[in-house]
């Protein structure tokens, strides 16, 4: 076996050698029995090694732990509870200040409602003609708005109730056509309106009993008509009247 | 995860313990990651992991036990007898893995972790000189010794 050659087996069977070397390498090998064995023994013990080197694998659960401490969102889960936390806070003011909004429009809306009521009552009773159909028989009044408004009501028999009917004028509310219906109880006017529930400005609600410039308003709704009473008598005349336009409607 | 199966493998030859082996892994990979920055582009990522899990290794108890039980000089020309068997033969045909595996265990550090990087990694040899941060010309002389302790190691065994 050649010395010269047999210093450098490892490096060409490692695939090190410059060229020349390795061709060099390449014809003594084959010319010489010795170190052909010994190359074979040698490529023989490098792919032994090869296979008995893969000896450990790591556990699944050592993989998982290391992928779960090694993700770049490592912080992340710390950092989302902030962020989760800051949105529900901001989503709970928004929804704060949406229904704030809300509220604040629709009593604003309310207010302005109740000051139009107040503004056609007062018109109406200013006027020196305060009725266009001046009448107390309910079955004179209510034909006489037949053509005019989009809608008809009933009116109730007010015999021995204290409640006089002086009569009704068309009105407008919110370029709306409605009817004004006046009555008398003592010394005092009442208005009552009556608008479709549903027309244009008329989708807030009053509330069921309210006051506004010291008129007392009432109002409800039936059969998609709203009705509101105003006077600057008080609640008890304002309901009685009430129930009896409620009893109309049932009739 | 890039090289996590070889790299487990490499540590635990290492460290001849599952739990080190473990902890080495987990460490080499977080400074893998804080370092990841400072790792040039273009240069041998896999020489770039397996040089900081040995470096790791050296600097751990185990590690540092391995290294100061068989300090490694280059120029100590450990004169290795003259194997005139052919232990590779005799290995071969009796297919002893488990003698193999066995073998390359006994070798010290140096010699093990060199033949593991050359003959299992398959590194270059300017690799296994990146990683293990010695010249390619040492490379080339601790290969040499390792496989010819290694085949002392194994002519012993046989002769059992």
């Amino acid at each position: 076996m050649a010395d010269e050659f047999t210093s450098k087996l490892d490096a060409y069977l490692d695939g090190e050698l410059a060229a020349a070397d390795m061709k060099a390498l390449d014809a003594h090998v084959r010319a010489c029995p010795a170190c052909a064995a010994d190359v074979l023994g040698r490529v023989q013990m490098k792919r032994a090694i090869k296979t008995a080197s893969q000896r450990y694998e790591p556990r699944s659960e050592f993989r998982a732990k290391i992928e779960r401490r090694l993700k770049p969102r490592a912080g992340f889960p710390k950092m989302f509870r902030a962020w989760a936390y800051a949105a529900a806070v901001a989503c709970l003011l928004f929804v704060v200040a949406v229904a704030y909004n809300y509220y604040q429009r629709e009593r604003l809306a309310g207010e302005r409602l109740a000051s139009e009521i107040v503004d056609l009552h007062v018109a109406a009773l200013a006027d020196p003609n305060p009725v266009q159909v001046p009448s107390s028989d309910r079955h004179t009044v209510k034909p006489w708005f037949q053509g005019k408004i989009p809608f008809t009501f009933d009116l109730p028999e007010l015999q021995n109730t204290g409640f006089t009917l002086l009569g009704g004028r068309l009105t407008y509310l919110d370029q709306t056509a409605g009817a004004e219906l006046i009555y008398q109880v003592r010394k005092h006017y009442i208005s009552v309106f009556i608008f479709p529930q549903q027309s244009s400005g008329q989708t807030t609600d009053l509330a069921a009993k309210s006051k506004h410039a010291a008129f007392s308003l009432q109002s409800f709704t039936h059969q998609g008509l709203r009705y509101v009473l105003i006077s600057d008598t008080g609640d008890s005349d304002l309901g009685r009247l009430s129930d009896l336009l409620k009893s109309a409607q049932r009739e | 995860m890039p090289l996590f199966s070889q790299l487990y493998n490499f540590a635990h030859w290492l460290t001849q313990d599952r739990s080190e082996a473990e902890d080495l892994v987990q460490e080499t990979y977080v400074k893998a990651l804080r370092g990841f920055s400072g790792f040039q582009q273009g240069t041998n990522f896999r020489a770039w992991m397996y040089r900081i899990l040995r470096n790791t290794f050296l600097t751990s108890r185990s590690g540092s036990k391995a290294s100061a039980t068989r300090p490694l000089e280059e120029e100590d020309q450990e004169q290795l007898p003259a194997t005139e068997e052919t232990p590779e033969s005799i290995f071969i045909a009796s297919s002893q893995k488990e003698m193999l595996q066995n073998a390359l265990a006994e070798l010290p550090v140096p010699f093990r972790e060199i033949l593991l990087l050359c003959d299992f990694e398959e590194m270059s040899y300017q690799e296994i000189s990146d990683t293990l941060g010695i010249p390619a010309g040492t490379v080339m002389s601790r290969l040499s010794r390792a496989r010819r302790a290694l085949r002392l190691t194994l002519s012993k065994k046989l002769k059992v």
